[in-house]
């Protein structure tokens, strides 16, 4: 079980995916290298904290993602379409360019997926950043 | 110097060195004699100075080859030190027009005055071993005539394709519209390799931009087959993953006919008349509004956007 | 024609394991970014890389990758060779179809490997094994200036 600043567990090296509760959102940082396992730990982890913590948003900060390739990419639809289920929304947010154009290329549009810029876009489009800094400069 | 053996290739190896030695001794004057010669002459239009320094140059390279006994070796390694001069040479006639035959001519003629200067050099510049060293020069000087042709062939197909990637980049502009507004006005065909730019721009541009909506126009794309389309909904699926709206603009009434004609399925691709409407779409959706067109757009998208 | 000795030279790399996996993109990324692969083109090599091992590992029971820089012609690319002794593919023309999948993933290993690379080759044999080569290649022309 997952303490309340805890982490997800993972496998292999002993990296670990860090998950951090702000508000009624969970942010969620992807960083480099994620083996197989780890992606499927993480899957369980973010859903058990949705289920405990009652969070409304997910967001997955991918912007230190070097690929996605359709495991990783199976694994983050079914992160959103778990916590869809359990009523929280998940946005992806900092998908590199580079990572964007292969991804289209794979087949792979994740179109079920809410995305954003960078997290604090997500944060914006999930309304759960803070009011006072509403709308473009 | 005389050898005894009648092999001739052997003999070959003696000529070619006194044809070195000859190059070395008499390059100040071949020099001079080159930067007179036409094409050396009209590369070289600024100054006289450049195009003996230049000429001294091709004729220490020639020395090498020389030296190193194999004259009819277009991959001697002595030609290294001369090889982009000479492909800069050889491009720089291309730009003026002339073509390869005119260049081979005019590497040619540098033969002559060469081959004055080594006759002079012997008594009886017609006894035998004066002609030994004419021949090893003519076949030096034919290997010459080679690696310049070899060097421009290969220069200039990589101008070539250098141009390719910097028109592509040059017919691709990205603009910023208006604050977390970008748009490419598509001019042109659209092929593969172009799509490809166009995507890689587009969305470095959305995240230097901090872009939440991205037109791409196509008024002035001839025409759109299913291939074209093909790219454009990659691109608008691209831009999505990054977070950005893609909206396509500019589809003109012809075009409009042929993608239904073709049976093209554009799915959820955002589609507007012209670039304006398209930024008026985006301006609304950020609250921002600019006339009677935005505000048809507003009421439009405050229909759509309630859920 | 003279040319610098590369320092890239080819590679075997077992895949017996998702950390094998991880090592595996990272050489390759490392090798198409020494044979000069813009950020795109190695993005994507990795990519079809990973989906590649990926099916050696849990469809053919483990293999090996063999990592072969090609710069001898005037373009510079990268080979890579994926091979199992596992029971091999059945109906290779399902297998290459787009949403098929035996392994519960979104079925877009080998086909969308295919599109992410220039040249695509299978060779399987069923009960003897399977052998993907994917072949890529750097843009023939570097950027002109970096930075212009």
């Amino acid at each position: 079980m997952t303490g309340a600043a805890g982490t997800g567990p993972a496998g292999g090296h002993g990296f670990t995916v860090p998950v951090l509760q702000l508000g009624d959102v969970l942010l969620v940082t992807l960083q480099g290298e994620l083996h197989d396992g780890m992606a499927e730990q993480l899957q369980q982890d973010v859903t058990d904290r949705i289920s405990h913590t009652r969070v409304t948003g997910v967001v997955i900060d991918i912007s230190g993602v070097e690929i996605v390739d359709s495991f990783l990419g199976r694994v983050l639809a079914e992160i959103a379409a778990g916590a869809d289920l359990l009523a929280a929304r998940t946005v992806l947010a900092g998908m590199r360019p580079a990572v964007a154009i292969t991804l289209v290329e794979l087949g792979l549009t994740l179109p079920g997926l809410r995305t954003a810029l960078d997290v604090e876009r997500a944060m914006e489009l999930l309304g759960a950043a803070s009011r006072q800094g509403e709308g473009s400069p | 110097m005389s050898v005894s053996v009648s092999d001739e290739n052997a003999e070959q190896e003696p000529a070619a060195q006194q044809v070195s030695a000859f190059l070395e001794r008499r390059r100040e004057q071949i020099a001079q004699r080159w930067a007179d010669a036409a094409l050396f002459r009209t590369v070289f239009t600024v100054s006289r100075d450049e195009a003996v320094e230049a000429g001294r140059a091709v004729a220490a390279a020639l020395a090498a080859v020389a030296a190193a006994g194999r004259p009819d070796d277009i991959r001697a390694s002595g030609f290294e030190a001369v090889r982009d001069q000479l492909g800069r040479m050889a491009a720089s006639r291309a730009r003026t027009g002339a073509d390869a035959d005119r260049i081979a001519d005019e590497v040619a003629a540098l033969r002559e005055p060469v081959t004055d200067l080594l006759r002079a050099e012997f008594p009886d510049p017609y006894a035998p071993e004066a002609q030994e060293c004419v021949v090893a020069l003519t076949v030096l000087m034919g290997t010459l005539r080679l690696v310049v042709m070899e060097t421009a062939v290969s220069a200039s197909e990589e101008l070539i394709a250098r141009q390719r990637e910097q028109l592509h980049e040059v017919a691709t502009p990205v603009i910023k519209l208006w604050e977390s507004t970008v748009a490419v006005p598509l001019i042109g065909t659209l092929d593969s390799a172009r799509s490809q730019v166009v995507m890689e721009s587009l969305l470095n541009a959305i995240v230097a931009e901090r872009a939440r909506y991205a037109i791409l126009d196509i008024t002035g794309v001839p025409t759109v087959d299913s291939l074209v389309a093909q790219h454009l909904m990659k691109t608008v699926a691209a831009a999505r993953l990054m977070g950005a709206e893609c909206i396509v603009s500019g589809i003109r009434p012809a075009i409009a006919q042929t993608i239904v004609h073709l049976g093209i399925d554009l799915g959820t691709v955002l589609t507007r008349g012209s670039l304006a409407d398209a930024l008026a779409y985006a301006l609304s959706r950020q609250g921002v509004g600019i006339g009677p067109v935005a505000a048809a757009e507003a009421a439009l998208t405050a229909d759509a956007g309630a859920r | 024609m003279m040319r610098a000795a590369r320092h890239a030279a080819p590679a075997t790399l077992p895949i017996g394991s998702d950390a094998d996996l991880a090592w595996v993109r990272q050489q390759v990324r490392q090798t198409a970014a020494e044979l000069g692969f813009g950020l795109v083109q190695q993005t994507k090599l990795v990519t079809a890389a990973s989906e590649l091992a990926r099916n050696t590992l849990v469809h053919g029971g483990g293999g090996q990758v063999r990592i072969i820089p090609l710069d001898s012609g005037p373009s510079r690319g990268l080979r890579l060779s994926f091979v199992d002794t596992g029971p091999g593919i059945r109906d290779l023309e399902q297998a290459m179809t787009d949403g098929y999948t035996s392994g519960g993933g979104l079925g877009l290993g080998m086909s969308g490997s295919k599109r992410l690379v220039h040249e695509f080759e299978v060779d399987t044999r069923p009960g003897e094994g399977t052998t993907v080569t994917v072949t890529a290649w750097a843009t023939a022309v570097p950027p002109s200036r970096p930075g212009s």
